[in-house]
């Protein structure tokens, strides 16, 4: 590998490097002062580093393309989730109970923090599959998501601060103005496709939060709502510790709620209807397949998921206001999608638990925090762009048929 | 009238710099169905190399004019430079991937670019140079038009008619064209399309440059989070004049300039971006496709 | 299975025990931990950042004179990016860390959002820059403590400065959609309706970072009014200045404290001439402000940023009320704090029932010669 050829090109990606980091890396203007620092050792460093990442690149790229043609050659790859689940079923059967058991532990053995940050992944798991009914199921690119997020939460606020409902009241009602909204934003773009949908989904996302955050009279504005109650048990209120806890158990029962139900809709006719849709509108369509019911469905169902942990975000952090509704979650929500693997429901609990644990323990390198979380979504794309668990087709033997199979 | 008029000409100010920056998701956008989340974090190099050249300049004693050539100089090369490598680390590799993926891995890249910028410069705001001198003609008028927006106006037509001969009349513009309709076609006419496609980016990247340096100097001074926003905003004109249509992003930005002038004139400031996220949803429920684009009938 | 059950609960056993005898150990040899929060990336790191190093300098000074109560003091720095869903996640974290004190955080809905979690854990917190009156007028929160004017102080001097002082009759008022600008705007607003001696031509709010303003501008212009009043940050505030000026207006502009930053004068230059902000007295002539100036430009090599001296306050008041209450007992340092008074770079304080800062005192300030002096 490290022939003269390798250390030629990386000498060149190097150099490169150098060239183009120049004015940003080494020269830091203070135009007030009229201070012009040079920083020669950043050179030096950018230098090196690209060198031997070059190298580390070129060899993942070949590792790819390597195993692109095995797939061309023929040969099955066979994922490691579908081995899994495929194959002894005891060992999944004990994944599950590891699993079970180390979350229902979790909040005694670890601290509240840890507990926080372990309610916070489980409320992204559910807007990825909530989210993933859209996108990976649909097909229909959602850059807007977050607006039904923002509805669920300010119904809470709202409701709770003018007419004292508690959360439970609230949850479901939460539920139901998501589903509104979701048809709401469905109708008008119908019509639309692909990149056309994914901005008018942007602008109204966008509307939402400008409308919270100018209509004072209605949403109080920039300043938020503070002391939403959090949620009681059986008219008992909890210590914070105690509620941390409390919370925690019932995002996990939303999560397993919403992943049964994802599971299922998947194979229903609806979760067809959205999968032939995806494919091909106009086959789908021919079909039979009602397009608008199909469409405003997928849109309505998840919104759904969107309004509810909305509820329950309110209900977390006590206090909201429209900086947390901003386009930057919504595209935190879907990259969590696509990261995880589009259409699959494992892939997305990975997912979160990747996007919202990596920066929040990469804490300890505050500063280069959100730069290495950008990086982080281009490599895995360059590297995996199919996410990290692909969703497998599911395919039929047909019997009596030898070798034929059919896909849907 | 006056008021009108001043409205007006501001919207066509801002619709320049929106029409600059949106050119370069629609040339993206046409040649590989690709909505180039990072295009407006390449704006923002190119307003920040431009800064930072200028003061070195500055303070090794370069004349004015020389410091407005050679810093603009500079920063397009830089900005399509960033271009270029953002395309082959974050996009050649994914040809052929599923469609969202590159999206994502753009969003990434803007993460990455605006972090990079802010940790390797500063969080705060850095006052940018005027690098547009006052015109002693345009003394009368300032008060309705500007030297700077006179600039900034003109530089954006030249920069129109310029790419548009570039395209229309060009080997380099057929080859593009012909890599936007068919890219297998393309290559067996021998065409280089791995070459057109960082040419199409780094004179996408050349026009955001020019529009952040345009921009800046108009405004006085920049932060790393510049890009965000106007990128955003310039891939709604983008959309609104039908993405992938080169006229269809300059008439889109300028759509949105003046939706954004007169709401802000006429109503209130407050729902400024309202106004224009409502435009486009209006436009694209009764024209799906944009102002310019084609209607393209799905194939079977 | 069972054998797998057994293991994961004997590691919880484990891991509980170990929990147990580590914080047995001796709590006074233990660091002071000083929690600083607020947001240190995304757009408003400028404003969270100048704490961190006005904390870091405080610190070390007095970690290089030993410490108090023989004791070091230890930073654990939080970045909250001025969210409030991430600064619950920035206060549970650092409560669990068992955090003595905490200096932050920055906006007012973060530390809204993080204030009921160190209610709840008994830790005090005294914030450089969260202006919303509520945090201490509504009484929720008696563990908050602030080194800056509220909202209303401060809308109230620019008002009765613009009426009394300037008697001006039209006035528009602008504020850039944040929680600190409207917040400050719609007191304002109020106060200008209220006295029923001028009249208020125009309410708007513009959009932080957007690429242009002067339709705003115009419409400023159009409005007649004598003056701006403006809720929000210097950069936008410089924005439309330069604007206003460069179209040859001559609109009294008056603004706030996110505006009396140096940096303001610089950026717009001699735009910025004759332009009112409010801030805390001056101090450029107390020697802890110089000291403090000078500190940070040894030691980054730059000019504090904003909201930095009141930080340098904060950092010092809490020291200084744990140093004079002898302990971190939360009844304890609070008493302190509300009694004992502490020489600042903001001048001598002490905080009030509600939390609000006594001794820094607020005025209107006016840009002349390139920099901002009081106006008596």
């Amino acid at each position: 590998m490290l022939n003269v050829s390798e250390m030629k090109k990386s000498l060149l990606v190097s150099i490169w490097f150098m060239f183009l980091t120049f004015p940003i890396m080494v020269i830091r203007v203070n135009p007030i002062e009229k201070i012009v620092e040079w920083r020669w050792g950043n050179m030096f460093l950018v230098g090196i580093g690209s060198f031997i990442l070059s190298f580390i690149w070129r060899y993942f790229i070949r590792q790819k393309e390597s195993g692109l043609k095995k797939v061309e050659m023929g040969e099955k790859i066979i994922p490691f989730f579908e081995k899994l689940r495929s194959g002894d079923s005891i060992y999944l059967r004990s994944l599950c109970m590891t699993l079970s058991c180390a979350a229902a532990v979790f909040p005694f053995v670890f601290s509240t923090y840890q507990t926080t940050i372990m309610t916070t992944v489980l409320m992204y798991v559910v807007l990825g599959l909530g989210l993933n009914i859209v996108v990976g199921l649909a097909g229909l690119l959602d850059l807007g998501y977050v607006a039904f997020y923002a509805v669920g939460a300010y119904s809470y606020a709202l409701l709770n601060y003018h007419f004292g409902l508690g959360f439970w009241t609230v949850l479901p009602l939460g539920a139901v103005l998501g589903a509104f909204f979701g048809i709401l934003l469905g109708f008008p773009v119908l019509r639309l496709r692909g990149d056309y949908l994914a901005i008018v989904t942007l602008g109204f996302g966008e509307i939402i939060r400008l409308v919270l955050e100018n209509w004072n009279e209605f949403s109080f504005g920039p300043s938020g709502i503070a002391n939403i109650p959090r949620p009681s048990f059986l008219g008992i209120q909890f210590s914070l510790q105690q509620a941390t806890v409390y919370q925690y158990f019932l995002t996990i029962g939303l999560a397993l709620c919403t992943i049964f139900v994802v599971n299922r809709l998947q194979d229903s006719r609806i979760g067809r209807a959205w999968i032939a849709l995806r494919e091909d509108e106009t086959a789908c369509q021919a079909m039979g397949v009602d397009k608008v019911r199909t469409k405003l469905r997928a849109f309505a169902l998840g919104a759904t998921w969107a309004g509810m942990v909305g509820v329950m975000f309110a209900a977390k952090t006590t206090f909201i206001n429209p900086a947390s509704f901003t386009f930057i979650e919504s595209a935190l929500i879907l990259s969590i999608v696509v990261l995880g693997g589009m259409g699959s429901v494992p892939g997305v609990v990975i997912g979160a638990c990747i996007l919202i644990l990596l920066p929040e323990y990469l804490r300890a390198f505050t500063e280069f925090r959100m730069l290495l979380f950008g990086a982080i979504l281009v490599l895995m794309m360059v590297f995996r762009p199919q996410g990290i668990i692909s969703n497998v087709r599911r395919t039929y033997e047909l019997k009596g048929v030898p070798g034929r199979t059919l896909r849907d | 009238m006056e008021y009108f008029l001043q409205l007006l000409l501001g919207g066509l100010t801002r619709g320049s710099i929106y029409a600059l920056i949106a050119l370069g998701y629609t040339m993206v956008y046409g040649i590989i169905e690709l909505i180039n989340f990072a295009h407006g974090e390449i704006y923002m190099i190119g307003a920040f190399t431009a800064l930072i050249m200028s003061s070195v300049l500055t303070l090794y004693g370069f004349n004015e004019v020389s410091i407005i050539v050679l810093s603009s100089l500079i920063a397009l090369i830089y900005s399509s430079a960033y271009g270029f490598t953002v395309e082959k680390i974050a996009y050649k590799p994914l040809r052929g991937a599923p469609r969202l993926s590159p999206l994502i891995s753009a969003i990434g890249m803007s993460i990455f670019l605006q972090n990079y910028v802010l940790l390797a410069q500063t969080s705060d705001f850095l006052p940018f140079p005027t690098l547009i001198p006052e015109f002693n003609f345009m003394k009368n008028y300032e008060h309705v038009f500007g030297s700077t927006e006179l600039v900034i106006v003109v530089t954006t037509v030249l920069v129109m008619i310029l790419l548009t001969i570039l395209i229309k009349f060009t080997k380099i513009g057929r080859a593009m064209r012909a890599t936007a309709q068919d890219k297998k076609m393309a290559m067996l006419v021998g065409i280089n399309v791995n070459k057109i496609i960082s040419v199409t980016f780094i004179i996408g990247s050349v026009m955001a440059a020019i529009g952040g340096i345009l921009i800046a100097s108009h405004i006085g001074q920049i932060n790393f989070y510049i890009g965000f926003i106007a990128g955003i905003k310039a891939f709604t004109a983008a959309v609104l004049g039908g993405i992938g249509s080169i006229p269809g992003a300059v008439l889109g930005g300028f759509v949105l300039g003046w939706t954004e002038s007169f709401a802000t004139g006429y109503v209130s400031s407050d729902y400024e971006d309202v106004f224009a996220f409502a435009l486009l949803v209006l436009i694209l429920i009764f024209r799906p496709e944009g102002i310019l684009g084609k209607s393209s009938s799905q194939k079977v | 299975m069972k054998c797998m059950m057994n293991t994961s609960l004997l590691t919880c056993i484990l891991m509980v025990v170990m929990t147990v005898t580590l914080s047995c150990t001796k709590p006074e040899s233990q660091p002071l931990k000083v929690g600083v929060a607020g947001p240190h990336s995304g757009d408003l790191a400028s404003y969270g950042l100048p704490s961190v190093k006005a904390a870091e300098l405080v610190i070390n000074e007095t970690n290089d004179k030993g410490g108090i109560l023989g004791r070091r003091i230890e930073l654990l720095i939080e970045d909250d990016v001025c969210k409030p869903e991430l600064a619950t996640n920035t206060a549970t974290k650092l409560v669990s860390q068992s955090v003595h004190i905490v200096l932050g955080h920055i906006c007012s809905g973060a530390t809204k959002a993080a204030l009921g979690i160190y209610k709840d854990s008994n830790v005090p917190v005294i914030s450089p820059s969260a202006t919303n009156p509520d945090l201490t007028q509504s009484g929720d929160y008696p563990n908050f403590f602030r080194t800056i004017a509220s909202d209303d102080a401060q809308a109230k001097l620019e008002v009765d400065f613009a009426l009394d002082v300037l008697k001006l009759k039209k006035i528009a008022v602008l504020h850039d959609k944040g929680d600190y600008g409207k917040g400050l705007a719609e007191f304002v607003k109020g106060f200008i309706e209220n006295s029923g001696r001028a009249e208020l031509v125009l309410y708007e709010g513009i959009t932080p970072g957007a690429v242009d303003y002067s339709a705003v501008v115009q419409k400023i212009n159009l409005s007649g009014a004598d003056a701006v009043i403006f809720g929000g940050y210097h950069p936008e505030a410089s924005k439309i200045v330069m604007l206003m000026r460069k179209k040859k207006m001559d609109t009294i502009f008056i603004s706030d404290d996110g505006v009396k930053d140096i940096t303001f004068i610089k950026i717009a230059g001699e735009y910025a001439e004759g332009v009112y902000a409010t801030g805390p007295k001056d101090v450029s002539m107390n020697p802890l402000a110089v000291k403090a100036n000078e500190a940070h430009k040894k030691t980054y090599g730059s000019d504090p940023g904003a909201f930095f001296l009141n930080a340098y306050a904060a950092a010092q008041a809490l020291l200084n009320a744990i140093e004079k209450s002898g302990s971190t007992d939360y009844a304890k340092v609070t008493h302190a704090l509300r009694t004992e008074y502490v020489e600042t770079p903001l001048g001598k304080i002490r905080f009030d029932d509600k939390g609000d800062a006594i001794g820094v005192g607020f005025s209107m300030f006016q840009v002349k010669h390139g920099r901002y002096v009081e106006i008596n």
